[in-house]
């Protein structure tokens, strides 16, 4: 062990200094693509059945969905679940019962209040059971455990009153990774019932936090969209602070103390190795990533006084975007790349400006009263996030001129809105008075759907990844 | 109540500039020391504490160690350069000695622009003893933003004494 040890150590002397201190627990390693089924027989879904390309949400909010547990061919063993793929198939449509529940779309009922369809029902269900309930919608599914150790899970949605199939799906995966399927079915069903993007095969990282206020352990830590498979990524002798995904969950950019000052790393999740992302002794902080993983934003104070630079992320040389003796800090490109928002106090307080992605045509957007920063693109491109400061700290919205403003949250302290994959949805974290302690909250786009995501211990700086290959 | 506060710190600081007029955190620290009296004295004899120690350098200053800032603000007031005239003198008279200064911001920010808000106020202070003639190279600047407070409230005196620049000896 401790020949071992010293040998670590012998080899960590080779690097430079930057590398030696670390934080950094276990890599984690990161899942490929998920692997498409073929649905068997599929009969072309030629027909027009109902389409719900709806912009208010009323219209599809109140539509009942039955999702019954998911079947199975043949029961057997899988470690994704000791007691079977039939109980396999239950958590799976728990699992998108929850989904669907907790973010405020439609209205689930789930498994264990439904009766279980058989195999054979899966493409040919007994509608009349279904109608009888109250269903509109019904979600039909099934888990077959391969010889290979990997599970099919297939996805069908039906339409009860038109005794019609709306769309089905299948997807390979590994056993590990059966909740994968029940977020690809979630996506499928809320895209194909609101002509929207996906988003609930997706990740998060964000800064769990234990500790008193003033000693706070702040440490890096990743999750599924709905909380589950939570990782520690750093261990917290040093205090790590706003970490982004990049475009394909290959690498997080990410604040740490780690050498006793504020600085950027790119964390290589495969790997699980990390390299600074400038050279230099001055403080970086607020790294973003550009829509194609091209490019890194970060902001660097130089004697004092704090810009935004751009960087290649394979590494290169940096270039300055903004040159100003306010603060210009932040940054968040525009879906298509040619933009980028971000906040500066060079007319006296916190406002945000946006600019080319080139540095050029810098101009102020916010003109609301009260402050604006934090801001982040949607990944829509029409609208603008950020955190509204007017008194209190609230989450807010505008269009990309800076109108149409609207406030969605009402927090002592919102901060730091994130955006969901198909920009409907917005993750944040709330700042409790004076206990200083925080949680990662989400809200729609209405404000009305707000809850609290549940995280093993306190957490702040969410920060959404896009869908998931 | 927020909006009213907002104002008069707005006036306060709008028509405070000449004259920095900044009121001291309410429940820290006591006056700077004299300045004109520790000219020609000799610093304090402090108990028991080696040179090169942050003991030694808070016996011999006292609550100059630390500078406060106005919300948002990061110039240095007059009572902040009686401090910084403190600290120049004790540096002066110990020129083995380096330090580093710690800025900070309160928790009415968001993160990443206290992190640059802090910077900010550290490298003010650290301006201002270089121009008293304290050599760069002797002086570290790190901004810990709204991430270490030392006053834990969240109201206005809290606020106040965590609005800071602590010059620190780290042995």
């Amino acid at each position: 062990m401790k020949p071992a040890l010293f040998a670590a150590l012998l080899v960590t002397a080779a690097f430079p200094a930057s590398l030696m201190a670390q934080d950094l627990g276990a890599p984690i390693g990161e899942d490929g693509p998920v692997e498409r089924a073929a649905t068997d027989a599929s009969q072309a879904q030629a027909e027009e059945g109902i389409s719900f390309t709806v912009t208010d949400e009323s219209a599809w909010q109140d539509i009942g969905i039955a999702i019954p547990a998911f079947a199975t061919d043949r029961e057997r063993a899988t470690p994704a679940n000791e007691a079977g793929t039939g109980a396999l198939g239950r958590e799976v449509a728990r699992v998108i019962t929850a989904n669907l529940r907790n973010n405020g779309l439609f209205k689930p009922v789930g498994p264990d209040s439904l009766p279980q369809p058989g195999f054979t029902q899966i493409t040919a269900p007994t509608f009349d059971t279904w109608s009888g309930r109250g269903a509109e919608m019904l979600v039909h599914g099934y888990v077959r455990a391969r010889d290979d150790g990997k599970l099919v899970v297939g996805c069908y949605l039906y339409d009860v009153a038109l005794q019609n199939e709306l769309v089905r799906e299948g997807w390979v995966v590994a056993a590990a990774d059966w909740r994968r399927a029940a977020h690809k079915c979630s996506d499928l069903i809320f895209s194909r019932l609101t002509g929207e993007s996906p988003f609930f095969d997706s990740r998060i990282a964000y800064i769990a936090e234990t500790g008193p206020k003033d000693r706070r352990v702040k440490r890096l830590a990743v999750m599924d969209s709905d909380g589950a498979n939570h990782r520690f990524l750093t261990l917290g002798s040093a205090t790590a602070l706003t970490p982004r995904y990049s475009p394909d969950y290959s690498k997080i950019l990410y604040l740490s103390y780690v050498d006793g000052n504020p600085r950027i790393y790119v964390y290589d999740i495969g790997t699980g190795k990390q390299t600074l992302v400038s050279e230099n002794r001055n403080p970086t902080i607020a790294p973003r990533w550009s829509p194609d993983g091209k490019y890194i934003l970060y902001s660097m104070a130089v004697a004092g006084n704090t810009d935004i630079y751009r960087v290649p992320a394979t590494g290169g040389a940096s270039v300055k975007l903004t040159d100003n003796p306010g603060i210009d800090v932040g940054g968040s490109y525009s879906p298509d790349g040619s933009k980028i928002v971000f906040e500066s106090d060079r007319s006296g307080s916190q406002q945000c400006y946006v600019m080319d992605a080139d540095g050029k045509n810098q101009k102020r957007i916010s003109f609301f009263g009260g402050r604006c920063a934090t801001p982040e693109w949607s990944p829509r491109g029409d609208q603008i996030a950020f955190t509204r400061i007017a008194g209190d700290f609230n989450v807010a919205v505008m269009n990309t001129g800076g109108g149409g403003m609207r406030v969605l949250t009402r927090g002592w302290q919102d901060e730091a809105p994130t955006w969901a994959p198909n920009g409907r949805i917005i993750q944040f974290f709330r700042t409790e008075k004076n206990t200083g302690r925080s949680g990662i909250w989400q809200v729609d786009l209405t404000g009305q759907n707000e809850r609290r995501l549940p995280t093993p211990v306190d957490a702040s700086d969410p920060a959404w990844g896009p869908i998931r290959p | 109540m927020n909006t009213k506060i907002a104002t008069i710190l707005l006036l306060a600081s709008a028509t405070g500039l000449a004259a920095c007029a900044k009121k001291a955190p309410e429940t820290l620290p006591p006056a700077p020391v004299d300045n004109t009296s520790t000219e020609t004295q000799p610093t304090p004899p402090p108990t028991g504490a080696a040179v090169g120690t942050q003991q030694h350098f808070a016996a011999a200053v006292g609550s100059s160690t630390t500078i406060y800032f106005d919300t948002d603000r990061y110039n240095v007031d007059s009572q902040d350069a009686a401090a910084l005239q403190a600290q120049a003198q004790y540096f002066a008279r110990y020129p083995q000695i380096t330090f580093t200064i710690e800025g900070h911001a309160d928790e009415r920010g968001t993160r990443e622009y206290n992190l640059a808000l802090g910077e900010r106020r550290a490298d003010a202070a650290k301006a201002y003893l270089v121009s008293l003639g304290v050599a760069p190279n002797r002086i570290s600047v790190v901004s810990y933003g709204k991430e270490r407070p030392v006053a834990l409230a969240s109201n206005e005196s809290a606020w106040a004494q965590n609005r800071r620049a602590a010059s620190v000896i780290i042995n």
